[in-house]
C-alpha cells in the first residue's frame, strides 16, 4: 500500500519535470529558462529521495544533497552573469 | 507503525501534487515574474512535504532528510530572489496588466535624490 502510493507520487513528480522541460524549450526570455531549470532540479531532488526509499539505499540521499547544492550554485552563477556582476 | 507509514505516504503524495501544480503554473503564467513566484513557492512547499512524508515513512533516515529540508528552505528563496532581481535589472518586460512596480519607483526616487545632492 505504501509502495503503491509512493509510486503514484513518483509519477506526479516525473510529470512535473516533463512540464518544466516544455517551459525550458519554449521560454521567451533567459529568466524563464533558468527558472524552469530550477523547478526541474528541485523536483528531481524529491524523485531521488523517493527512489532512495524504494530501493532501500540511504546513500542516494547524499547524491540528492550534492545535486541540490549544484543546482543552487548554477542558478546563482547564471543570475549574476545576466546582471553583469560576474 | 503501519498507520504512521501510511500517513507519511499520503504527505509525500500531497507534496508531489504541489510540485505538479507548480510546474503547471510555470506553463500558464503570463510573464517571467509570475513564473518565478509560481514555480519557486510551490516547488519549495512540495519538496519539503515530500521529505517530511519520507521522514514519517522511514524514521531511521531522519538526519540526512532533516539536512535536505533545511538546505531547501535556505537555498530556494535565495535563488528566486537573485533571479528576480537580475531579470528586473536586464529589463525583462512585465505583462500588460501590471499595475504597480515598486522597485522601478524606488530606483527612480534614488536617482532623483542623487541628482539633487550634486
Amino acid at each position: 500500500m505504501v509502495n503503491t502510493i509512493l509510486i503514484t507520487a513518483l509519477g506526479f513528480m516525473m510529470l512535473s519535470v516533463v512540464l518544466s522541460i516544455v517551459r525550458f524549450m519554449k521560454g521567451p526570455s533567459y529568466t524563464d529558462r533558468v527558472i524552469a531549470f530550477d523547478v526541474m532540479t528541485i523536483a528531481s531532488l524529491a524523485i531521488i529521495a523517493v527512489i532512495a526509499y524504494l530501493s532501500g539505499r540511504i546513500i542516494y540521499l547524499d547524491i540528492a544533497m550534492v545535486y541540490g547544492i549544484l543546482s543552487f550554485l548554477g542558478v546563482l552563477v547564471v543570475a549574476r552573469y545576466l546582471e553583469k556582476g560576474l | 507503525m503501519e498507520t504512521l507509514k501510511l500517513i507519511g505516504a499520503f504527505i509525500t503524495l500531497a507534496g508531489s501534487i504541489f510540485l505538479l501544480l507548480g510546474s503547471i503554473g510555470l506553463l500558464r503564467m503570463p510573464d517571467s515574474y509570475n513564473r518565478i513566484q509560481a514555480g519557486t513557492k510551490a516547488s519549495t512547499l512540495g519538496t519539503i512535504l515530500s521529505f517530511a512524508g519520507l521522514l514519517l515513512v522511514m524514521p531511521g533516515w531522519w538526519g540526512k532528510l532533516l539536512i535536505l529540508i533545511i538546505a531547501v528552505i535556505i537555498t530556494n528563496p535565495v535563488s528566486s530572489h537573485v533571479l528576480a532581481r537580475a531579470s528586473h535589472r536586464i529589463r525583462v518586460p512585465l505583462t500588460r496588466t501590471t499595475l504597480v512596480d515598486k522597485y522601478q519607483e524606488e530606483e527612480e526616487y534614488i536617482a532623483h535624490d542623487q541628482n539633487q545632492e550634486t
